[in-house]
């Protein structure tokens, strides 16, 4: 079994030295990465999905005993490869800060109310076609210590597995139109714009609940396989 | 430019979402034993710290495994081969405490097909997420134990002055030491994959 992950498709990641995020600068290999073959350590990987997502894990506004505050919002859209394939049956994990900007972590101390009613962390299982769905809150901004005045344009981040150990992926979601982007340096590590941009949802009119909740689509592409796998071994 | 979603950092507060442990209201999905009872091989620990370019430990990081059982065999679909492993599905994570360690309790992995269908020695993938990473860094655990390291066809693709970063050593018992240096004159050998 030969399959092939193209390696340019990792030209839409950051560089991993990107100093106006600081802390890359001591975190960042400095040295070459060694080119090797993919064998069948990366090209298979951990299949996770519905015995690890209980119900109702992918709504995070019903955890607790009461409904968190904030802008309640759906989430969803399809996985697929990068040959646009949908990517069934693989696990998404989400983590974020409250409607507020504070995250339930015990490091974060921001001063914005933590929610008793939101912890912040869902998981979802992709459907035979690729297809997600949570239902959360809308994140707000927050502080951190980058720079002077530094804000995090609010964010969802995402960690989905897909086909093999190098297909996947921790990603943040980001929210249309959203003022902190030209300031902020984890987002704008990303150098190239259309790469950016695919980090951005989209509102999403079409599949907003009315009197419930808005809608923002996030359609996430991992690296693909070539359709074709050579049987020369 | 490839169509693919980038990646970016898990940052600092990845913890309850991601390795809650007790100390938060979500449950784990995956946790750093990977050994289950009826799982055959022999029983391993691997232990180290996660280091910065200046020498300080990270604590803020979360490491990932993924590698064969005992018989060189996957917990995967695309292993294809006869014999599927059942009994173990070779996956584990583990956040780093306040002194940048990490533990995981596994198994000996087999001998997994390289280029070719030779034979590799035995190693785990190991995946390196932390705040101020834009992406994961993706090296491979070897054991210091196997002569079949010699001939390996990935660790001779390394420098040879730089191998020896790959290479568990085996400190007591069943303990291995793995330490990960993400930068610095001790750096770990990561891939371009």
């Amino acid at each position: 079994m030969t399959l092939i992950y193209p390696r340019e498709s990792n030209a839409a990641h950051a560089p991993r030295l990107s100093p106006a995020y600081k802390s890359t600068v001591l975190r960042s290999p400095s040295k070459p990465l060694v080119i090797i073959p993919h064998t069948l350590s990366e090209l298979t990987g951990p299949v996770y999905g519905h015995e690890t997502v209980r119900e109702n894990d992918n709504d995070l506004t019903i955890q607790h005993k009461g409904e968190p505050l904030g802008e309640r919002i759906i989430v969803h859209g399809h996985v697929h490869d990068e040959d646009g394939r949908g990517v069934p049956n693989t696990l998404l994990e989400v983590w974020q800060a409250n409607a507020c900007g504070r995250y339930i972590h015990v490091v974060d101390q921001h001063p914005a109310p933590l929610d008793p009613n939101f912890t912040g962390a869902g998981r979802a299982q992709t459907d035979s076609n690729g297809y997600y769905r949570f239902i959360t809150i809308k994140p707000g901004a927050y502080p951190w210590g980058n720079h002077p005045n530094a804000w995090r344009p609010a964010h969802i981040h995402f960690s989905v597995f897909g086909h093999s150990f190098i297909s996947r992926i921790v990603t943040q979601m980001y929210f249309p139109g959203d003022p902190l982007f030209a300031y902020d340096p984890i987002f704008n590590s990303v150098t190239d714009e259309k790469a950016r941009m695919r980090m951005v949802s989209s509102f999403d009119l079409e599949n907003t609940k009315p009197d419930w909740a808005l809608c923002y689509r996030f359609d996430i592409v991992l690296r693909g396989r070539n359709a074709t796998p050579l049987d020369n071994d | 430019m490839s169509n693919i979603t980038p990646s970016q950092t898990v940052g600092p507060y990845f913890k309850y979402g991601l390795t809650p442990g007790n100390d938060y209201a979500w449950n784990d999905a995956f946790g750093n034993d990977l050994v289950t009872p009826n799982v055959s091989g022999e029983r391993i620990r691997i232990v180290g710290q996660v280091f910065d370019g200046e020498g300080k430990v990270i604590p803020d990081s979360m490491l990932e495994i993924w590698q064969a059982d005992a018989q060189g065999r996957f917990a995967d679909p695309q292993d294809t081969r006869a014999m599927p492993n059942a009994a173990f599905k070779g996956f584990g994570r583990c956040g780093t405490d306040a002194k940048g360690g990490f533990e995981f309790r596994t198994i000996k992995p087999g001998p997994v097909p390289g280029p070719g269908g030779k034979p590799q020695a035995p190693h785990i993938l190991l995946a390196v997420f932390a705040r101020g990473m834009t992406q994961q860094a993706i090296t491979r655990i070897y054991f210091e134990d196997e002569a079949a390291n010699a001939a390996d066809p990935i660790l001779t693709l390394v420098p040879a002055d730089r191998r020896t970063t790959l290479i568990a050593k085996r400190e007591q018992g069943v303990t291995y030491r793995f330490d990960v240096h993400l930068q610095g004159d001790r750096e770990t050998v990561f891939f371009d994959l």
